[in-house]
């Protein structure tokens, strides 16, 4: 397939990796954090840790939407799946995050009308073809998702559709990079920075990271080769003690970023404090929709229940997604928490970290 | 979370495309484009393409990648 | 348009009257058409392989078969993949009411002529209809008796390390072809089931240098092979650039998040044989329509252990893991 086939050549990998292995032989121990949760896939499903030195250390951080995605968040989905005449739309990833008591799988097993769509425009054209129903979108996701639903939501603003609505839990992803750049806990040398939200946001988010806070930032694509190569540029600019933003994925990321995409959101979407599984509060890190698109607001057109969010007993999502403790290193980890029965989203999300641990390392 | 590959666009019709990468085929959103022409490869999200592929830039990649030692 | 209701399936006129206007008109055989409480069927002397599998799938009409293609399929593979020749096999149907005539009739005609493809007979066969929302359209349950071959030594105890493991074709058709047809996704694609009996190709190869076959179902190629290393006891190892696979499989798998090696089988067998006869059986499946596309895709590590290990495309090496959950598709 072209322009995968090619960032997979397994010449070219191995080129990379000796490269990686001579830079980074002198340079102590290195930690990279990998902010993207498709980056953590690529990681774990081409097995690139071990392509690298024992030195160089990467970790999963908070880029996984679903594993950031408050409890609470999920308690209202499901309150609001039980509503007479609605239809919950979700991307797949969101089906098996674990509630306070249950997860819109296990709603759905119950007979609730929870739907998995592919695209937001699916959830759009389900609510022009139904409109007896009241079609709820659960808005996951980050940068590179969020315009879609900023999209869809223009277009029924434009078609005046009365049944389309979105529950949004978007957040933008540079809050929580800086918040791991400042905690003294968190020891980051280098981060490897998400494609896609990139190819929306532009380079100019993440120069404060590198140079406020002296972290070399690196823009990578998806492919083996591109994250080896993110890598490699990583261990040179630590090598030299340098810290700026660069872009390896330059075919698709402009530094400008998509002015198209981003003048959308800015339309449809305020950013607003919100709450992160695991982090806590962030300030100005989430999106919810704006006065003028507050009639698609799901959680302003419905009168919810009284939903109760229990604590996370025992789960230390919150200090493997800042890359603190390693899946292992949670008590819950293999025992009560595995991907059949998740106790928190870093398990049940196929690419949060304890997952991606369980299935490619134990 | 930006799970998305390159698709080709195989015609064009108002605001959407037909994409395709390996023989499968769907509608996309192409709001986010600028000029967006029939052969083109795009980064398609989700069901939206959210940005061209650099044919050139591409190229250029390759070439670096190969002369890494 | 004619439906199915509760009275077909009440023992009365009309259940007397569809059962031998649809049933027994089509699958006609000496057996059933006794129409006696049961079938008498002859055992010839030979060891006897015993199977059952029920058919639940959604949507019941899919590119390259349906749920009554399927449920003769699936049973005649498990039978041929156990190195028995399948005879016999019952069909029960359980019906929701309210359910098409002409679906059941196109269901039918598939079970018809998947048999006689095969060469099996349904000797018994039920048919119940419950009410609406008791059952999602059309359940089917077949079970089947087949002969074992007299060359035949199917057993995971005879595996040993070294041995090679092959597979009959491309993987994931199946299983990309279901979900495409739900028609969620609205992806366009020829994309095809690979539904098929398999019982003249492995009659075709079976001998004692074959030592193990499986059907990789539900949950594909990754957990079949898991099943198999976690019963024998040694790690497997698996090459990643051997493995075939449909482009337009591939490129689905891509887009939804999704990898071919966790997609659903139904036409293919994988094969744990000598690593002195791999390459004769190899080209003897090949020259089987149902095998073009087998390759060798691995082997049986020396090292003991119960996991199964990828060689992935760039050289890096992985664990692979069984299916957990519903692969379901992401978009992170």
């Amino acid at each position: 397939m072209k322009y995968i086939d090619e960032f997979r050549d397994n010449k070219i990998a191995n080129n990379i990796s000796r490269a990686i292995f001579d830079k980074a032989r002198n340079l102590g121990p290195i930690n990279l954090m990998e902010v993207c949760g498709t980056h953590t896939m690529s990681i774990c499903k081409f097995g690139i840790r071990g392509m690298l030195p024992e030195n160089i250390n990467l970790i999963s951080g908070p880029g996984c939407p679903v594993c950031v995605t408050p409890k609470s968040y999920l308690d209202k989905a499901i309150a609001i799946s039980t509503l007479p005449d609605v239809v919950l739309t979700t991307f797949g990833d969101m089906m098996r995050v674990p509630g306070s008591r249950s997860s819109l799988e296990k709603e759905k097993s119950c007979g609730r009308s929870i739907k998995v769509v592919y695209s937001v425009l699916d959830a759009v054209e389900m609510a022009e073809k139904n409109s007896d129903k009241k079609i709820v979108f659960l808005g996951i996701g980050f940068e590179t998702t969020s315009p879609t639903v900023a999209a869809s939501l223009a277009y029924a603003k434009k078609k005046n559709l009365k049944n389309f609505f979105v529950y949004s839990g978007h957040k933008i992803i540079p809050p929580a990079m800086e918040i791991l750049a400042k905690d003294p806990a968190v020891a980051i040398d280098g981060f490897l920075c998400p494609a896609h939200v990139s190819a929306i946001i532009g380079t100019g988010p993440y120069k404060i990271i590198a140079g406020k806070y002296r972290i070399p930032c690196v823009i990578a694509g998806f492919e083996p080769l591109d994250v080896l190569q993110g890598i490699l540029m990583l261990i040179e600019q630590i090598g030299s003690n340098s810290s700026y933003v660069e872009n390896q994925y330059k075919r698709v990321v402009k530094s400008s970023g998509n002015k198209k995409a981003t003048a959308l959101l800015d339309k449809v979407f305020s950013v607003e404090d919100s709450e992160w599984r695991g982090i806590g509060r962030l300030a100005k890190s989430g999106l919810r929709l704006s006065r003028d698109y507050s009639r698609f607001d799901a959680l302003k057109a419905f009168s919810l229940p009284e939903v109760k969010t229990t604590p996370d007993k025992g789960c230390r999502c919150g200090s493997v997604l800042k890359g603190i403790k390693t899946p292992i290193e949670c008590k819950l980890f293999s025992k009560k928490c595995t991907p059949q029965d998740p106790q928190g989203a870093c398990m049940v999300s196929s690419e949060g970290a304890c997952a991606a641990y369980h299935r490619y390392r134990r | 979370m930006c799970l998305a590959i390159p698709m080709k666009i195989e015609r064009i019709e108002g605001d959407r495309a037909l994409v395709s990468a390996g023989n499968i085929k769907r509608m996309a959103g192409i709001n986010f484009l600028s000029n967006p022409k029939i052969g083109e490869y795009v980064i398609v999200h989700a069901g939206f393409a959210i940005e061209k592929i650099d044919p050139k830039k591409a190229k250029e990649t390759l070439r670096l990648l190969e002369e890494i030692q | 348009m004619k439906k199915i209701t509760l009275s077909h399936g009440s023992g009365g006129r009309l259940m007397h009257e569809l059962i031998k206007g649809l049933f027994i008109k089509n699958l006609d055989n000496p057996y059933l058409n006794k129409l006696g409480d049961s079938a008498l069927i002859h055992a010839k002397n030979k060891d006897l392989a015993y199977t059952t599998d029920s058919f639940v799938i959604s949507p019941i009409f899919f590119p390259g078969g349906d749920i009554g293609k399927l449920s003769v399929c699936g049973t005649v593979n498990d039978l041929c993949v156990s190195g028995a020749n399948p005879r016999y096999l019952s069909c029960g149907m359980i019906v929701e009411e309210g359910f098409d005539y002409s679906d059941l009739e196109r269901i039918t005609l598939s079970i018809k002529q998947t048999c006689k493809k095969a060469g099996v007979y349904v000797v018994a066969g039920d048919f119940k209809v419950v009410e609406k929302g008791a059952a999602d359209r059309i359940f089917i349950n077949t079970s089947g008796i087949g002969e074992l071959y007299d060359n035949a030594r199917i057993s995971s105890s005879r595996i040993r390390p070294g041995d090679k493991v092959i597979i009959s074709g491309t993987i994931g058709d199946h299983g990309a072809a279901v979900l495409l047809a739900r028609e969620e996704l609205k992806f366009k694609s020829r994309i095809s089931s690979d539904c098929a009996c398999l019982n003249d190709l492995v009659s075709s190869i079976i001998s004692s240098d074959v030592k193990f076959m499986r059907d990789p179902t539900r949950g594909g190629l990754a957990t079949t092979l898991n099943e198999i290393a976690q019963e024998i006891g040694y790690n497997i190892g698996i090459d990643e650039k051997t493995l075939p696979v449909k482009e337009s499989v591939m490129a689905l798998c891509e887009i939804l998040g999704l990898e071919p090696l966790y997609m659903a089988n139904e036409g293919k067998v994988v094969l744990v044989v000598s690593s002195k006869s791999a390459s004769r059986i190899l080209s003897r499946i090949k020259k089987h329509d149902l095998g073009r596309g087998a390759r060798i895709i691995g082997e049986i590590d020396r090292e003991k252990g119960k996991k199964v290990y990828l060689k992935t495309k760039i050289g890096s090496s992985r664990i692979l893991d069984m299916l957990i959950g519903e692969h379901l598709p992401r978009i992170c």
